[in-house]
Protein backbone atom coordinates (compact mmCIF):
# COMPACT_ATOMS: atom_id res chain seq x y z
CA UNK A 1 0.00 0.00 0.00
CA UNK A 2 1.82 3.47 -1.02
CA UNK A 3 1.02 6.27 1.16
CA UNK A 4 0.62 9.73 -0.34
CA UNK A 5 0.20 13.02 1.02
CA UNK A 6 -2.96 14.64 1.26
CA UNK A 7 -3.21 18.13 2.43
CA UNK A 8 -0.52 20.97 3.50
CA UNK A 9 -1.49 23.32 5.53
CA UNK A 10 0.70 26.83 6.67
CA UNK A 11 -0.07 30.18 9.02
CA UNK A 12 1.90 33.19 8.38
CA UNK A 13 5.02 33.07 8.84
CA UNK A 14 6.74 36.25 10.83
CA UNK A 15 9.12 37.47 13.26
CA UNK A 16 6.66 38.07 16.24
CA UNK A 17 3.16 36.16 16.00
CA UNK A 18 1.60 37.57 18.86
CA UNK A 19 -0.20 34.28 18.99
CA UNK A 20 0.74 31.11 21.01
CA UNK A 21 1.82 28.27 19.84
CA UNK A 22 -0.96 26.11 20.30
CA UNK A 23 -3.52 28.86 18.09
CA UNK A 24 -0.76 28.61 15.44
CA UNK A 25 -0.57 24.55 15.50
CA UNK A 26 -4.47 24.69 15.23
CA UNK A 27 -4.63 26.97 12.42
CA UNK A 28 -2.10 24.87 10.19
CA UNK A 29 -3.22 21.41 11.01
CA UNK A 30 -7.30 22.37 10.55
CA UNK A 31 -6.23 24.14 7.43
CA UNK A 32 -4.35 20.85 6.35
CA UNK A 33 -7.00 18.69 6.96
CA UNK A 34 -9.31 21.01 5.03
CA UNK A 35 -6.74 21.20 1.77
CA UNK A 36 -7.52 17.19 2.01
CA UNK A 37 -11.03 17.54 2.34
CA UNK A 38 -10.45 15.99 6.04
CA UNK A 39 -11.44 16.61 9.41
CA UNK A 40 -10.65 16.21 13.15
CA UNK A 41 -12.92 13.39 13.20
CA UNK A 42 -11.14 11.49 10.78
CA UNK A 43 -7.46 11.65 12.45
CA UNK A 44 -5.85 8.42 14.11
CA UNK A 45 -2.49 9.30 14.45
CA UNK A 46 -0.28 12.51 15.32
CA UNK A 47 3.82 12.80 14.92
CA UNK A 48 5.45 15.67 16.33
CA UNK A 49 8.76 16.51 16.40
CA UNK A 50 10.76 16.20 20.30
CA UNK A 51 11.40 19.65 20.40
CA UNK A 52 7.97 20.76 19.64
CA UNK A 53 5.95 22.30 22.82
CA UNK A 54 2.30 21.72 21.37
CA UNK A 55 1.43 17.59 22.54
CA UNK A 56 -0.95 15.63 20.92
CA UNK A 57 -3.26 15.54 23.44
CA UNK A 58 -3.23 19.30 23.57
CA UNK A 59 -3.94 18.47 20.23
CA UNK A 60 -6.86 16.34 20.76
CA UNK A 61 -8.35 18.33 23.13
CA UNK A 62 -8.38 21.76 21.68
CA UNK A 63 -9.03 20.45 17.80
CA UNK A 64 -11.39 17.84 18.95
CA UNK A 65 -9.46 14.49 17.80
CA UNK A 66 -11.25 11.29 19.27
CA UNK A 67 -9.32 8.09 18.44
CA UNK A 68 -5.44 8.49 18.13
CA UNK A 69 -4.08 5.36 17.29
CA UNK A 70 -0.65 6.15 16.57
CA UNK A 71 1.59 8.99 18.73
CA UNK A 72 5.08 9.09 17.96
CA UNK A 73 8.02 11.47 18.01
CA UNK A 74 9.97 12.11 14.89
CA UNK A 75 13.55 12.79 17.12
CA UNK A 76 15.20 15.82 17.72
CA UNK A 77 15.80 19.45 15.62
CA UNK A 78 15.80 19.92 11.88
CA UNK A 79 15.55 16.16 10.86
CA UNK A 80 12.06 15.25 12.77
CA UNK A 81 10.62 17.16 9.67
CA UNK A 82 11.08 14.28 6.85
CA UNK A 83 11.54 12.13 9.56
CA UNK A 84 7.66 12.72 10.82
CA UNK A 85 6.46 12.11 7.07
CA UNK A 86 8.38 8.63 7.21
CA UNK A 87 6.64 7.81 10.72
CA UNK A 88 3.51 8.87 9.37
CA UNK A 89 4.10 6.52 6.30
CA UNK A 90 4.73 3.53 8.44
CA UNK A 91 2.06 3.94 10.62
CA UNK A 92 -0.20 3.84 7.27
CA UNK A 93 1.49 1.47 5.91
CA UNK A 94 1.36 -0.71 8.66
CA UNK A 95 -2.18 -0.27 8.93
CA UNK A 96 -1.87 0.88 11.93
CA UNK A 97 -4.13 4.37 11.34
CA UNK A 98 -5.26 5.96 8.43
CA UNK A 99 -4.84 10.13 8.49
CA UNK A 100 -1.76 11.18 10.35
CA UNK A 101 -1.39 14.63 10.89
CA UNK A 102 2.85 15.80 10.91
CA UNK A 103 3.48 19.29 12.11
CA UNK A 104 5.71 21.75 13.75
CA UNK A 105 4.81 25.19 15.71
CA UNK A 106 6.70 27.82 17.34
CA UNK A 107 7.05 31.15 18.48
CA UNK A 108 10.84 30.89 17.48
CA UNK A 109 11.56 34.41 17.12
CA UNK A 110 9.42 36.00 19.40
CA UNK A 111 9.85 33.70 21.89
CA UNK A 112 12.20 30.64 22.57
CA UNK A 113 15.10 31.48 20.05
CA UNK A 114 16.85 28.09 19.00
CA UNK A 115 20.08 29.85 18.17
CA UNK A 116 21.25 31.28 21.43
CA UNK A 117 23.11 30.30 24.29
CA UNK A 118 21.16 29.48 26.69
CA UNK A 119 20.71 31.42 30.13
CA UNK A 120 21.26 29.27 32.33
CA UNK A 121 23.68 28.71 35.15
CA UNK A 122 24.40 25.18 35.44
CA UNK A 123 24.77 22.13 31.96
CA UNK A 124 24.73 18.53 32.52
CA UNK A 125 24.84 15.80 30.02
CA UNK A 126 27.16 16.36 27.18
CA UNK A 127 26.57 19.67 26.84
CA UNK A 128 28.88 20.23 30.20
CA UNK A 129 31.86 19.25 27.73
CA UNK A 130 30.99 22.05 25.30
CA UNK A 131 29.12 25.17 26.73
CA UNK A 132 31.51 25.94 29.35
CA UNK A 133 34.43 26.24 26.88
CA UNK A 134 32.35 28.28 24.72
CA UNK A 135 30.24 26.13 22.49
CA UNK A 136 27.56 27.65 23.64
CA UNK A 137 24.71 27.86 20.71
CA UNK A 138 24.37 25.99 17.27
CA UNK A 139 26.74 28.30 15.28
CA UNK A 140 29.36 27.50 17.14
CA UNK A 141 29.27 23.25 16.58
CA UNK A 142 28.11 23.57 13.12
CA UNK A 143 30.74 26.02 12.79
CA UNK A 144 33.52 23.04 13.15
CA UNK A 145 31.86 20.91 10.26
CA UNK A 146 32.19 24.01 7.25
CA UNK A 147 35.94 24.77 8.84
CA UNK A 148 36.52 20.64 8.34
CA UNK A 149 34.65 20.80 4.68
CA UNK A 150 37.22 24.27 4.10
CA UNK A 151 40.27 22.08 5.27
CA UNK A 152 39.65 18.90 3.70
CA UNK A 153 38.09 20.27 0.35
CA UNK A 154 39.05 23.93 -0.33
CA UNK A 155 35.74 24.87 0.21
CA UNK A 156 35.20 28.49 0.32
CA UNK A 157 33.10 31.54 2.16
CA UNK A 158 32.03 32.24 -1.33
CA UNK A 159 30.64 29.25 -2.06
CA UNK A 160 28.60 29.02 1.33
CA UNK A 161 27.41 32.62 -0.33
CA UNK A 162 26.08 31.23 -3.14
CA UNK A 163 23.57 29.14 -1.26
CA UNK A 164 22.33 32.14 0.40
CA UNK A 165 22.10 33.97 -2.88
CA UNK A 166 20.19 31.51 -4.46
CA UNK A 167 17.73 31.24 -1.72
CA UNK A 168 16.88 34.28 -1.14
CA UNK A 169 16.31 34.62 -4.71
CA UNK A 170 13.52 32.36 -4.74
CA UNK A 171 12.46 33.94 -1.17
CA UNK A 172 11.97 37.02 -3.78
CA UNK A 173 9.50 35.11 -5.91
CA UNK A 174 7.53 33.48 -2.65
CA UNK A 175 4.92 36.18 -0.84
CA UNK A 176 4.97 33.96 2.32
CA UNK A 177 8.87 34.51 2.54
CA UNK A 178 10.09 36.89 5.24
CA UNK A 179 13.45 38.30 3.43
CA UNK A 180 12.78 39.92 0.65
CA UNK A 181 15.37 42.33 0.07
CA UNK A 182 18.28 41.37 -2.86
CA UNK A 183 21.14 40.05 -1.70
CA UNK A 184 24.41 39.48 -3.37
CA UNK A 185 27.24 37.24 -2.74
CA UNK A 186 28.87 40.75 -2.13
CA UNK A 187 26.38 41.41 0.69
CA UNK A 188 26.89 38.33 2.10
CA UNK A 189 30.61 38.19 1.90
CA UNK A 190 30.33 41.75 3.85
CA UNK A 191 28.31 40.57 6.47
CA UNK A 192 29.09 40.53 10.20
CA UNK A 193 30.99 37.51 11.05
CA UNK A 194 29.58 35.73 14.35
CA UNK A 195 31.74 32.47 14.45
CA UNK A 196 34.62 32.11 12.04
CA UNK A 197 33.78 31.13 9.08
CA UNK A 198 30.15 31.78 9.69
CA UNK A 199 28.95 34.84 8.70
CA UNK A 200 24.81 36.36 9.44
CA UNK A 201 24.23 35.46 6.15
CA UNK A 202 25.25 31.92 6.37
CA UNK A 203 22.08 31.49 9.47
CA UNK A 204 19.22 30.62 9.00
CA UNK A 205 16.31 33.50 10.14
CA UNK A 206 14.54 32.68 12.92
CA UNK A 207 10.35 32.57 12.78
CA UNK A 208 7.17 32.26 14.10
CA UNK A 209 4.66 30.07 12.65
CA UNK A 210 3.23 26.68 11.78
CA UNK A 211 3.19 24.13 9.07
CA UNK A 212 1.19 20.82 8.94
CA UNK A 213 1.12 18.07 6.47
CA UNK A 214 -1.49 15.10 6.35
CA UNK A 215 -0.89 11.82 5.30
CA UNK A 216 -2.81 9.11 4.50
CA UNK A 217 -2.97 5.62 1.76
CA UNK A 218 -2.66 6.76 -1.60
CA UNK A 219 -6.33 5.46 -2.46
CA UNK A 220 -7.64 7.91 0.66
CA UNK A 221 -5.59 11.07 -0.90
CA UNK A 222 -6.75 10.12 -4.09
CA UNK A 223 -10.74 10.85 -2.96
CA UNK A 224 -9.47 13.76 -1.23
CA UNK A 225 -10.06 17.29 -2.47
CA UNK A 226 -6.29 18.02 -3.35
CA UNK A 227 -3.90 16.38 -5.98
CA UNK A 228 -2.38 13.44 -3.71
CA UNK A 229 1.52 13.13 -3.69
CA UNK A 230 3.21 9.80 -3.50
CA UNK A 231 5.89 8.95 -0.85
CA UNK A 232 8.04 6.83 -2.42
CA UNK A 233 10.45 6.54 0.08
CA UNK A 234 11.50 7.83 3.35
CA UNK A 235 14.17 7.45 5.56
CA UNK A 236 15.86 8.69 9.40
CA UNK A 237 18.99 7.98 10.17
CA UNK A 238 21.89 8.08 12.56
CA UNK A 239 24.92 6.13 11.34
CA UNK A 240 27.61 3.85 13.38
CA UNK A 241 30.38 5.87 15.05
CA UNK A 242 27.89 9.07 15.29
CA UNK A 243 27.03 10.40 18.24
CA UNK A 244 25.39 13.86 18.28
CA UNK A 245 27.14 16.94 16.99
CA UNK A 246 30.15 17.65 17.24
CA UNK A 247 31.56 14.27 18.96
CA UNK A 248 30.94 12.41 15.98
CA UNK A 249 34.65 11.17 14.34
CA UNK A 250 34.46 12.86 10.64
CA UNK A 251 33.08 16.45 11.07
CA UNK A 252 33.99 16.55 6.98
CA UNK A 253 30.76 15.35 5.78
CA UNK A 254 27.08 15.77 7.57
CA UNK A 255 25.40 13.05 9.22
CA UNK A 256 23.27 11.83 5.82
CA UNK A 257 25.14 9.08 4.68
CA UNK A 258 23.82 6.37 5.60
CA UNK A 259 20.42 7.79 5.28
CA UNK A 260 20.79 8.76 1.96
CA UNK A 261 22.27 5.04 0.97
CA UNK A 262 18.86 3.84 3.36
CA UNK A 263 16.61 5.97 0.89
CA UNK A 264 18.15 5.31 -2.35
CA UNK A 265 17.82 1.74 -1.62
CA UNK A 266 14.05 1.48 -0.93
CA UNK A 267 13.33 3.13 -4.53
CA UNK A 268 14.23 2.34 -8.12
CA UNK A 269 14.70 6.24 -8.68
CA UNK A 270 18.02 7.82 -8.47
CA UNK A 271 19.12 11.22 -7.60
CA UNK A 272 19.27 11.53 -11.68
CA UNK A 273 15.41 11.56 -11.57
CA UNK A 274 14.92 14.05 -8.93
CA UNK A 275 13.76 17.58 -10.34
CA UNK A 276 13.44 19.87 -7.40
CA UNK A 277 15.37 19.58 -4.19
CA UNK A 278 14.15 20.68 -0.82
CA UNK A 279 17.68 20.81 1.24
CA UNK A 280 17.48 21.57 5.05
CA UNK A 281 19.58 25.13 5.09
CA UNK A 282 19.82 25.96 8.96
CA UNK A 283 23.47 26.76 7.88
CA UNK A 284 24.70 27.34 3.98
CA UNK A 285 27.71 25.05 5.03
CA UNK A 286 25.01 22.12 5.48
CA UNK A 287 23.66 22.41 1.84
CA UNK A 288 26.11 21.65 -0.06
CA UNK A 289 27.06 18.72 2.19
CA UNK A 290 23.59 17.46 2.15
CA UNK A 291 24.32 17.36 -2.22
CA UNK A 292 26.84 15.55 -1.50
CA UNK A 293 25.74 13.13 0.66
CA UNK A 294 22.62 12.16 -1.45
CA UNK A 295 24.28 12.23 -4.52
CA UNK A 296 24.25 15.30 -6.37
CA UNK A 297 27.49 15.11 -7.08
CA UNK A 298 30.71 13.64 -4.84
CA UNK A 299 32.02 14.50 -1.93
CA UNK A 300 34.31 17.47 -1.96
CA UNK A 301 32.68 18.65 -4.95
CA UNK A 302 29.70 20.39 -3.55
CA UNK A 303 31.28 23.79 -3.26
CA UNK A 304 31.77 24.27 -7.08
CA UNK A 305 28.42 22.38 -7.88
CA UNK A 306 26.62 25.39 -6.02
CA UNK A 307 28.51 28.36 -7.77
CA UNK A 308 26.86 29.95 -10.69
CA UNK A 309 23.45 29.60 -10.14
CA UNK A 310 23.17 25.73 -10.75
CA UNK A 311 20.81 25.72 -7.82
CA UNK A 312 18.56 28.61 -8.77
CA UNK A 313 15.48 28.36 -10.73
CA UNK A 314 15.98 27.26 -13.99
CA UNK A 315 18.89 25.43 -13.81
CA UNK A 316 20.33 22.19 -13.42
CA UNK A 317 19.09 21.39 -10.04
CA UNK A 318 16.88 24.03 -8.37
CA UNK A 319 17.13 23.88 -4.30
CA UNK A 320 14.59 25.49 -1.94
CA UNK A 321 12.59 27.15 -4.33
CA UNK A 322 10.69 28.62 -1.27
CA UNK A 323 13.49 30.52 0.07
CA UNK A 324 14.12 27.54 3.03
CA UNK A 325 15.25 28.56 6.40
CA UNK A 326 17.79 31.13 5.24
CA UNK A 327 15.11 33.54 3.68
CA UNK A 328 11.93 31.72 3.58
CA UNK A 329 11.10 30.49 7.68
CA UNK A 330 12.52 28.65 9.86
CA UNK A 331 9.70 26.14 10.68
CA UNK A 332 12.83 23.61 11.16
CA UNK A 333 12.11 21.33 8.05
CA UNK A 334 8.45 21.00 8.08
CA UNK A 335 8.18 23.94 5.24
CA UNK A 336 10.64 22.09 3.20
CA UNK A 337 8.30 19.46 2.91
CA UNK A 338 5.26 21.55 1.87
CA UNK A 339 7.01 23.10 -0.64
CA UNK A 340 8.08 19.94 -2.21
CA UNK A 341 4.53 18.70 -2.08
CA UNK A 342 3.86 22.48 -3.84
CA UNK A 343 6.29 21.48 -6.57
CA UNK A 344 5.09 18.32 -7.25
CA UNK A 345 1.10 19.65 -7.70
CA UNK A 346 2.64 22.91 -9.10
CA UNK A 347 1.86 25.28 -7.56
CA UNK A 348 5.19 26.47 -6.29
CA UNK A 349 5.79 29.93 -6.33
CA UNK A 350 8.69 29.36 -8.10
CA UNK A 351 7.72 25.60 -10.40
CA UNK A 352 10.18 24.23 -11.97
CA UNK A 353 9.24 22.85 -15.17
CA UNK A 354 7.35 19.55 -15.10
CA UNK A 355 8.16 18.40 -11.68
CA UNK A 356 7.64 14.84 -10.99
CA UNK A 357 10.18 14.06 -8.46
CA UNK A 358 10.99 16.10 -5.37
CA UNK A 359 13.42 15.27 -2.85
CA UNK A 360 13.47 16.47 0.91
CA UNK A 361 16.22 15.30 2.44
CA UNK A 362 18.12 16.97 6.02
CA UNK A 363 21.82 16.45 7.11
CA UNK A 364 23.07 17.65 10.14
CA UNK A 365 25.29 17.23 12.65
CA UNK A 366 24.03 13.88 14.52
CA UNK A 367 20.92 12.33 12.48
CA UNK A 368 19.54 13.02 9.38
CA UNK A 369 15.90 12.80 7.11
CA UNK A 370 14.93 11.68 3.71
CA UNK A 371 11.76 11.74 1.97
CA UNK A 372 11.21 11.01 -1.95
CA UNK A 373 7.73 12.79 -3.45
CA UNK A 374 6.61 12.03 -6.45
CA UNK A 375 3.17 12.78 -8.78
CA UNK A 376 0.79 10.09 -8.83
CA UNK A 377 0.42 7.99 -11.78
CA UNK B 1 39.98 30.58 30.08
CA UNK B 2 36.29 31.66 29.80
CA UNK B 3 34.28 33.21 32.44
CA UNK B 4 31.09 33.62 33.63
CA UNK B 5 29.75 30.71 31.41
CA UNK B 6 27.57 28.17 32.92
CA UNK B 7 28.86 25.63 34.93
CA UNK B 8 28.86 21.58 34.39
CA UNK B 9 27.16 19.63 37.15
CA UNK B 10 28.97 16.65 38.20
CA UNK B 11 27.01 14.01 39.07
CA UNK B 12 28.32 10.23 39.37
CA UNK B 13 29.33 9.28 35.87
CA UNK B 14 31.48 12.63 35.45
CA UNK B 15 32.75 13.94 38.57
CA UNK B 16 36.07 11.98 38.86
CA UNK B 17 36.95 14.35 35.56
CA UNK B 18 35.62 17.56 37.19
CA UNK B 19 37.46 16.39 40.73
CA UNK B 20 40.55 15.58 37.91
CA UNK B 21 40.48 19.00 36.29
CA UNK B 22 40.71 20.58 39.94
CA UNK B 23 43.94 19.20 40.69
CA UNK B 24 45.09 20.35 37.05
CA UNK B 25 45.25 16.78 35.75
CA UNK B 26 43.54 15.58 32.47
CA UNK B 27 41.99 12.66 32.21
CA UNK B 28 39.79 10.35 29.94
CA UNK B 29 38.15 7.39 30.75
CA UNK B 30 39.91 3.87 29.23
CA UNK B 31 38.06 0.64 29.27
CA UNK B 32 39.03 -1.69 31.65
CA UNK B 33 37.76 -4.49 29.58
CA UNK B 34 39.19 -3.48 26.13
CA UNK B 35 41.37 -0.88 26.97
CA UNK B 36 39.57 1.63 24.49
CA UNK B 37 39.65 5.47 25.41
CA UNK B 38 35.80 7.38 24.98
CA UNK B 39 34.63 10.65 25.29
CA UNK B 40 32.60 12.09 25.89
CA UNK B 41 32.44 10.63 30.02
CA UNK B 42 29.88 8.47 30.51
CA UNK B 43 29.03 5.35 32.21
CA UNK B 44 29.74 2.92 29.94
CA UNK B 45 32.25 1.72 27.29
CA UNK B 46 30.70 2.48 23.84
CA UNK B 47 32.90 -0.15 21.88
CA UNK B 48 32.19 -3.32 24.10
CA UNK B 49 29.84 -2.26 27.04
CA UNK B 50 31.93 -2.80 29.74
CA UNK B 51 31.22 -1.04 32.90
CA UNK B 52 34.30 -1.21 34.49
CA UNK B 53 36.86 1.42 33.34
CA UNK B 54 39.78 4.07 35.28
CA UNK B 55 40.40 7.54 34.82
CA UNK B 56 43.67 7.43 32.95
CA UNK B 57 45.88 10.54 33.00
CA UNK B 58 46.85 11.87 29.66
CA UNK B 59 49.53 13.67 28.21
CA UNK B 60 47.42 16.51 28.00
CA UNK B 61 49.15 16.86 23.87
CA UNK B 62 47.24 16.73 21.20
CA UNK B 63 46.46 18.34 17.54
CA UNK B 64 44.03 20.40 16.22
CA UNK B 65 40.97 19.09 14.16
CA UNK B 66 38.30 21.79 13.60
CA UNK B 67 37.84 25.40 15.37
CA UNK B 68 35.59 28.39 14.63
CA UNK B 69 36.63 31.91 16.40
CA UNK B 70 33.70 33.82 18.30
CA UNK B 71 33.10 37.14 17.12
CA UNK B 72 30.00 38.21 18.67
CA UNK B 73 28.52 37.24 22.16
CA UNK B 74 26.58 34.57 22.10
CA UNK B 75 25.75 34.48 25.61
CA UNK B 76 25.25 36.75 28.27
CA UNK B 77 29.05 38.07 29.82
CA UNK B 78 30.96 37.03 26.71
CA UNK B 79 30.50 40.87 25.94
CA UNK B 80 34.22 41.67 27.29
CA UNK B 81 35.22 37.90 26.00
CA UNK B 82 35.15 38.05 22.13
CA UNK B 83 37.17 37.23 20.06
CA UNK B 84 37.81 33.79 21.17
CA UNK B 85 38.68 30.14 19.23
CA UNK B 86 36.39 27.43 20.56
CA UNK B 87 37.06 24.21 19.00
CA UNK B 88 37.95 20.53 18.73
CA UNK B 89 41.80 19.00 19.52
CA UNK B 90 42.44 15.82 18.85
CA UNK B 91 44.49 14.31 22.08
CA UNK B 92 47.43 11.92 21.37
CA UNK B 93 45.82 9.12 22.66
CA UNK B 94 42.57 9.38 20.30
CA UNK B 95 39.88 11.25 21.64
CA UNK B 96 38.50 14.62 20.26
CA UNK B 97 37.91 17.42 23.09
CA UNK B 98 35.89 20.39 22.90
CA UNK B 99 38.56 23.41 24.38
CA UNK B 100 39.14 26.75 23.66
CA UNK B 101 42.19 27.16 21.81
CA UNK B 102 44.07 30.53 23.34
CA UNK B 103 47.84 31.92 22.81
CA UNK B 104 48.33 32.81 19.57
CA UNK B 105 46.09 35.42 17.51
CA UNK B 106 42.89 33.20 15.93
CA UNK B 107 44.16 34.17 12.61
CA UNK B 108 47.12 32.32 12.86
CA UNK B 109 45.55 28.68 14.15
CA UNK B 110 45.96 26.10 11.32
CA UNK B 111 44.38 22.21 11.20
CA UNK B 112 46.69 19.72 12.49
CA UNK B 113 49.26 22.04 14.38
CA UNK B 114 50.29 21.09 17.95
CA UNK B 115 48.47 22.03 21.11
CA UNK B 116 49.08 21.43 24.90
CA UNK B 117 46.60 21.89 27.65
CA UNK B 118 46.92 24.50 30.52
CA UNK B 119 44.53 24.49 33.12
CA UNK B 120 43.42 27.59 35.02
CA UNK B 121 42.83 28.49 38.57
CA UNK B 122 41.22 25.44 40.34
CA UNK B 123 38.13 27.17 41.17
CA UNK B 124 37.39 27.40 37.55
CA UNK B 125 37.94 23.68 37.16
CA UNK B 126 38.23 24.69 33.51
CA UNK B 127 41.51 24.49 31.13
CA UNK B 128 42.45 25.49 27.53
CA UNK B 129 45.25 24.16 25.04
CA UNK B 130 48.32 26.85 23.64
CA UNK B 131 50.52 26.46 20.95
CA UNK B 132 53.18 23.37 22.16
Amino acid sequence: MRAAIAGIGQTEYSKKSGRTELSLAAEAILAALADAGLTPRDVDGVVRYDWDNIDELTLSTHLGFENLRWMSQAGDGGPAGNASILHAMAAVQAGIATTVVCYRALNGRSGHRIGQGEATRQVAGDEAFQIPWGMVAPVTQFGQFARRHMIEYGTTSAQFGAVAVAMRKHAQLNPAAIMQKDLTLEDHQNSRMIADPLRLLDCCIESDGACAVIVTSLDRARDGRAEPVVLIAGAQASGPGGSAAVFRRDLGHSEARHCASDLWSRTEMTPGDVDAVMVYDHFTPFVIMALESYGFCSPGEGGPFVEDGRIELGRELPVNTHGGNLSEAYLQGMSHVIEAVRQIRGTSTAQVADASVVLSCCATAGTASAILLAKAA
Amino acid sequence: MLEGLPSPVRDEDTTAFWEACDRGELVVQQCSACRSFWWPPGPVCPACGSFEHEWTKVAGRASLYSWVVVEVPLAAGLEDQIPYAVGLVELDEGVRIVTTISGCEPASLEAGMRLRVEFGQPATSIFTFLPA
